[in-house]
């Protein structure tokens, strides 16, 4: 069987108290909301905090997905630790993000979506099959850079680690243009969510060691549209290795604002603004269609370390690209 | 590390363990409270046999600490014969939807909370439900064959095996 | 066993209709005990210590630090068990820990038992070795070329395990009367069992000098066998009891490591030892599928009647033998006996690689070829423009006769088989036809029930059933095999109540305790059904026939008219006379002594008489035909299988809804293997495993997997119990082909290789598009440096089983 190391387990009941907490640690420490993704790492001990703060008992971080008014702008606005199963089932998410609520049923399965929450799914630490791999297994190879180690087997070259950012519901936070609220030392701060995330398998979040994700913020934008569509062998269980979100929003036909973002291609969700410049403008018609998905396939860059090879997954962008263009394209007709 | 007492309410039964604080649900329900109807196949949330349900709703029991699960009610497939077995646990029985056995406790309990929420699920629902159970014996059909037929008697229905899942096509 | 057979299919109340396993509640409400469940008053718990290193010498082991560690109570190193052993006679070629050599990363080194699983964990961290790196070899290319460094001072050649060359008639003349001949060469990729149950076994060194092993093992007489040789413990002295497997599919066959460690460290503790792999470590047992590589040459006339066949197979074995001999005789045993082949010839050849064995896995070696002959005869009847499903029902093979290999085939019911799924199917107006995308393709398979021999050699015999009788009525059964899941329990307590006219609950069923029960040789090669069942039923007539004597006598009725049913025996010409069963026993007892029985089954014997013979026959044939339905998506390469029609031919179902299951769960897992499984190693990364977990090697899940029409033919077959042949293996084989040729049919492409991934589908259609061959897969069968062949002629060239000698024709 196999088990967690020992750690110490804390179970604050407010933001504050879990940020002090943290702060306070004088070791390796993480927070956990559903554990889905913590868990896992911790037996394989590629994860070894010594400290594991629970976000469990915060009650406003399970906020249920509401409507709201901020700054004159109207947002669905979700607690980090609504379930993925919550957010995906939740009627307000699906009348009025429909490509979240999609994103966030393919995540995993069932009862890992009844567990796993958004947070933690925006949060999910980057995937890499030489990390995702137990303590011997990894010392096999003498460990990589992400952990133990000094050296990235996915390009035994480079001064960086290539771990994947496998999250479903990030690249799709990233079109939307939703904000995440983070609670830290400093107090609250509001982030883009295209700002949160770094190309680097290690640093992969941009923000403090103790900052946490607490709320999500999804505009709802009139006259948009959006949609996310998942590469993955299997109909559960699997990550990404591709993912694709796209947002349009539309002026009377023509495309007036897009964005495309992929998931599963680097350490980051990758925004692909040329191929947004390649629709904006047109009325998604079969040729701006093909320069957006050509434009996505050459910074896609997948790496040998997911499931599938990569030359595939390359290719599958623009396919991937192409479809999710049709589909917006037809939901207007 | 100092072990840790919890009281966890399984199967509508109070019961007290001194445990590893680190220990998952699966560790506690197995080797704490001799509950081995509760399997493993990974401990990493791979493959869905440790299935259990809390407060109705399956998770994974290999993912979730024990200590953190006080205060809920906790299912496991022993507490779903009471004593006569569930309606569920009959139709696996008689359609042959438990081979090996071994992934069958996972499948019970998310069917069981399948089918709490949905009287009547149609074939899809039932794959849907099912999508995070892996089983290598069955290839899944005998399993959907036994959930239908569970549903159709709980919902108060004479229903019996079809002749097809029996016999297979004349 | 003819005797039950001739009981007629009228008098039968139990065989043939569906009846719920024995062991089904206890199962679905979870009291079943697997070998982890198990719990053992101060038990230790074991850990072992892994090779991180592909190959190399062990040159150094210290293990003191570990010592000192807490909670540790004992470490054993290859130097305690220095005795080698392995499932077959030929190949004891492993170490329970590795003495001097590791041979691929996982092979076991040390092993440690603790207070805690925990305490041991850590414990193995401490153990210090040293090792000296080997150069690896990595693939079937190396192991035939590279001479240097050997993976084992034993086999055929070098790195190569096992080389078989065997003449059936003279092929070359077979392709020089053939209207048409073709090439084609194949691949498919090893893959694994992966049952859900992980491997635990628990080891008590009793007060009385006597060992008690508990194992999730399919093989609980070969495991004891293994055990006492390495442990140098008579036989006598050790009990194996093999646990209900949570999952086998040929993954618990071998004698492995982590079980007789744990006898070992109960024996220097004194406690009990349990030890519960990792689904890690599972695959580092594996013993699955072997990669094989296999080239076809194939001669027929323009019916597409088989003139002659050449088969070679190369197959990439991993680091031990395991099974590894009987495989590769395996992949080229069975080609013979569903269609008709004049003439044939097959070279087998097995290298040993730095990667985890091979062995059986569901089908063991049939498989790959099976694959490859139902792929390349479908480019037959392509090229020959016939209906591949027609093409197929002209040349069957007959009933009651004996193949080009020495194989004798008792009944053959493929040609309904055919027929069934050709007509659910709608195969006539949709094949060829289906708007492009759509595919629907056809093969099929036969598979022994039961092998012909034992893994080792012995005139005794390969199943035995016990029986007691209770003068309240019950009956207990004793027999050595193992229920897997299959339901082999099951089939026990069918019979004996079928020929007692009792009850199912009346039975007890005691089984896999070499201790309590008769030998059984184990749940593998589809025996279980076909030989525990006859010596089931012999068993049982011996009761039959003596409570018919003892209960004759008393009420003065002649013995041949005792009929039991009904849990009585009576005068069957007037029912009204007759006694309860628990009387018919005390009856039975009074007048003969203790009620008992002993029942014991060997299959009969193969006509085959040349060495190699012994793999391939069967008391019984089972067939299957399959029809896949396809969704190719051209853009990405996704196959998607949405609907599988099967016909097996079961000879007869002991209980149809057990053979339904064992039908489903046979394309499941055929399925899997075709679209997703694969052993995949990283060869430029210390050959690891590139994904041993549940998550990264990839088993259908509820939406992968087809919905599945089963027709059942039976054809009782004079063999088997009741008529019954095996379900358990035959129907994985044509999944395979059948969704390889349906992808042709589809997108006009050929994978020619298994899996069948998205990524070489659609570089197959890319190649097409550019006017290249539609195809992907390998391009040449590798230099084989094969020995001189052994000829036999086939029984319509005047041949009598045995090799030529002198040879028949020259060596070309």
């Amino acid at each position: 069987m196999l088990r967690l190391p020992e750690f110490e387990f804390l179970e604050p009941s407010s933001l504050e108290e879990a940020v002090k907490m943290h702060e306070s640690a004088t070791e390796e420490v993480a927070y956990v909301a559903g554990g889905t993704d913590l868990f896992p790492n911790m037996k394989r001990r590629h994860q070894e905090p010594q400290t594991v703060i629970s976000l469990g008992a915060i009650e406003e971080l399970s906020t249920a997905p509401e409507e709201v008014e901020i700054d004159r702008r109207r947002f669905v606005t979700i607690g980090a630790n609504v379930s993925l199963t919550d957010v995906s089932g939740n009627q307000l998410v699906q009348t009025l993000c429909p490509a979240l609520a999609k994103a966030a049923e393919s995540v995993s399965t069932p009862a890992l979506k009844n567990m796993g929450t958004i947070g933690g799914n925006l949060c999910l630490d980057t995937r890499c099959n030489y990390y995702n791999q137990s303590f011997e297994w990894r010392r096999s190879i003498d460990f990589c850079m992400k952990k133990d180690g000094d050296i990235c087997w996915v390009a035994p070259n480079s001064p960086r680690c290539w771990a994947v950012n496998s999250s479903d519901t990030a690249p799709v936070m990233i079109a939307l243009g939703a904000d995440f609220v983070l609670m830290g030392r400093g107090g609250e701060q509001i982030v883009p969510a295209a700002e949160f995330y770094n190309d680097d398998g290690i640093a992969y979040l941009n923000k403090g060691p103790s900052d946490i994700l607490t709320q999500i913020r999804v505009p709802i934008t009139p006259g948009s549209g959006a949609t996310y569509l998942k590469l993955r062998r299997r109909g559960s269980f699997d990550f990404p290795v591709l993912g694709v979100a796209v947002w349009i929003r539309w002026n009377n036909k023509i495309v007036d604002d897009a964005r495309i973002v992929l998931g599963a291609v680097a350490s980051y969700p990758r925004i692909i603004p040329e191929a947004a410049t390649a629709i904006i403008g047109t009325d998604l018609d079969d040729d701006s269609i093909e320069a957006a998905a050509a434009a996505a396939f050459r910074p896609s860059k997948p790496m040998d370390n997911t499931d599938l090879g990569l030359a595939w997954r390359k290719q599958m962008t623009k396919v991937y690209v192409r479809r999710a263009l049709h589909e917006l394209r037809a939901q207007t007709d | 590390m100092a072990k840790l007492r919890v009281t966890l309410r399984v199967n509508g039964e109070e019961r007290e363990a001194l445990i590893e604080p680190q220990a998952t649900l699966l560790e506690v329900l197995r080797e704490d409270l001799e509950l081995t109807g509760t399997k493993h196949g990974c401990e990493l949330g791979e493959c869905g046999a440790c299935t259990v349900l809390i407060d109705g709703t399956p998770v994974i029991s290999c993912l979730a600490l024990g200590r953190a699960c006080q205060e809920k009610d906790i299912r496991t497939v022993e507490g779903m014969a009471d004593p006569e077995p569930h309606a569920l646990q009959t139709a696996f029985a008689e359609l042959g939807a438990a081979q090996c056995g071994y992934c069958t406790p996972g499948f019970l309990l998310t069917a069981e909370a399948l089918l709490e929420e949905k009287s009547e699920p149609t074939r899809d629902d039932i794959k849907d439900a099912l999508a995070g159970n892996l089983c290598r014996c069955t290839g899944y059909i005998k399993i959907y064959e036994a959930v239908e037929l569970a549903a159709a008697r709980m919902r108060g229905e004479n229903a019996q095996p079809t002749q097809e899942a029996i016999y297979g096509q004349q | 066993m003819a005797s039950s057979e001739s009981r007629g299919a009228d008098a039968l109340r139990i065989v043939g209709t569906p009846q719920t396993k024995i062991d089904a509640v206890s199962k679905v409400t979870g009291r079943t005990l697997f070998a982890d469940d198990l719990k053992l008053p101060r038990m230790l718990f074991a850990k072992i210590l892994r090779s991180p290193h592909p190959h190399a010498r062990l040159t150094r082991i210290d293990v003191s630090k570990a010592l000192e560690a807490p909670g540790v109570k004992a470490i054993i190193t290859g130097a305690d068990l220095p005795i080698p052993f392995g499932i077959l006679p030929v190949s004891q070629d492993e170490h329970v820990l590795a003495p001097d050599q590791v041979r691929f990363v996982g092979d076991p080194v040390a092993a440690v038992a603790a207070l805690t699983e925990d305490q041991a964990l850590v414990a193995t961290k401490l153990i210090e070795v040293d090792y000296e790196l080997l150069d690896t070899i990595k693939s079937i290319n190396d192991g035939l070329t590279k001479t240097t460094p050997l993976i084992h001072d034993y086999g055929d050649k070098d790195n190569i395990h096992k080389l078989i060359n065997l003449e059936f008639g003279d092929v070359e003349e077979g392709f020089e009367e053939a209207d048409h001949v073709r090439e084609d060469v194949f691949f498919f990729e090893g893959n694994t069992h992966l049952p859900i149950e992980q491997h635990a076994s628990l080891a008590d060194w009793g007060a009385d000098g006597k060992l008690t092993l508990w194992s999730s093992t399919q093989t609980p007489h070969y495991l004891h066998r293994a055990a006492s040789k390495v442990l140098e413990l008579s036989p006598a002295h050790l009990r194996v009891i093999a646990c209900p497997n949570g999952g086998g599919f040929g993954g618990k066959s071998d004698p492995f490591s982590h079980e007789i460690a744990v006898c070992k460290l109960s024996m220097l503790t004194g406690r009990p030892v349990k030890i519960s792999l990792t689904r890690e470590e599972v695959f580092y047992c594996h013993r699955g599928r072997h990669p094989v590589l296999m080239s076809f040459k194939t001669g027929v006339d323009k019916n597409g009647r088989i003139k002659g066949m050449h088969l070679r197979t190369a197959l990439d074995g991993g680091g031990y033998g395991s099974y590894g001999v009987a495989s590769t005789y395996y992949t080229g045993a069975l080609q013979t006996v569903t269609y008709e082949m004049e003439r044939y010839k097959f070279q087998g050849a097995r290298v040993f690689t730095n990667k985890v064995p091979c062995g059986p896995k569901r089908g063991h070696g049939t498989v790959q070829p099976r694959f490859g002959q139902e792929v390349q005869l479908d480019k037959i009847a392509v090229d020959l423009k016939l209906d591949p499903a027609e093409m197929r029902l002209q040349n069957l093979v007959k009933p009651d006769s004996t193949t080009a290999n020495w194989l004798y085939v008792s009944t053959i019911g493929l040609g309904q088989c055919i027929e069934k799924v050709v007509d659910g199917s709608d195969w006539k107006t949709r094949y060829g036809k289906l708007p492009y995308g759509k595919g629907l393709g056809i093969a099929c398979s036969s598979y022994l029930s039961g092998a012909g021999l034992p893994i080792y050699w012995n005139k005794m015999p390969h199943s035995g059933v016990q029986l007691k009788c209770d003068r309240g009525g019950g009956v207990t059964v004793f027999c050595g095999s193992t229920d897997i899941g299959q339901g082999s329990d099951s089939v026990l307590a069918y019979i004996v109540a079928e020929v007692l006219g009792l009850e199912l609950v009346d039975i007890r069923v005691v089984t896999a305790d070499t201790d309590l029960t008769p030998v059984d040789l184990g749940s593998y090669s589809s025996r279980v059904t076909l030989h525990t069942g006859n010596a089931a039923i012999e068993a049982s007539e011996k009761i039959r026939d003596m409570i018919a004597q003892a209960v004759g006598d008393k009420l003065e009725v002649p013995a041949e008219r005792i009929r039991l049913a009904d849990r009585r025996a009576f005068d069957v010409e007037d029912p009204e006379v007759g006694v309860s069963f628990a009387e018919a026993i005390q009856i039975t007892e009074s007048s003969v002594g203790t009620v008992g029985s002993l029942g014991s089954y060997t299959p009969p014997r193969s006509p085959g008489r040349y060495r190699g013979a012994g793999v391939g026959p069967s008391a019984a044939y089972s067939y299957s035909a399959a029809i896949a339905e396809v969704d190719v998506d051209p853009e990405t390469g996704f196959v998607s299988v949405p609907k599988i029609w099967i016909g097996h031919d079961i000879g007869r179902s002991l209980n149809p809804i057990a053979v339904m299951g064992q039908v489903e769960g046979g394309v499941y897992m055929g399925l899997g293997e075709t679209l997703m499984e694969e052993m995949a190693y990283r060869e430029n990364r210390n050959l690891m495993h590139r994904i041993p977990s549940m998550l990264d090697y990839k088993s259908p899940t509820t939406h992968e997997m087809s919905d599945v029409v089963t027709y059942l033919i039976e054809d009782p077959d004079p063999n088997g119990p009741f008529g019954a042949k095996e379900a358990g293996q035959g129907p994985l084989l044509p999944i395979m082909p059948a969704v390889a040729n349906a992808v042709y049919d589809a997108v006009g492409v050929r994978v020619d290789e298994i899996p069948i991934t998205p990524e070489k589908v659609l570089e197959a259609i890319r190649k097409k598009e550019q006017g290249k061959e539609g195809r992907y897969g390998p391009k040449e069968f590798p230099d084989v440096p094969w020995p001189e062949p052994a000829q036999v002629l086939p029984p319509w060239e005047g041949g009598d089983g045995r090799e030529t000698d002198p040879p028949a024709r020259k060596v070309k």
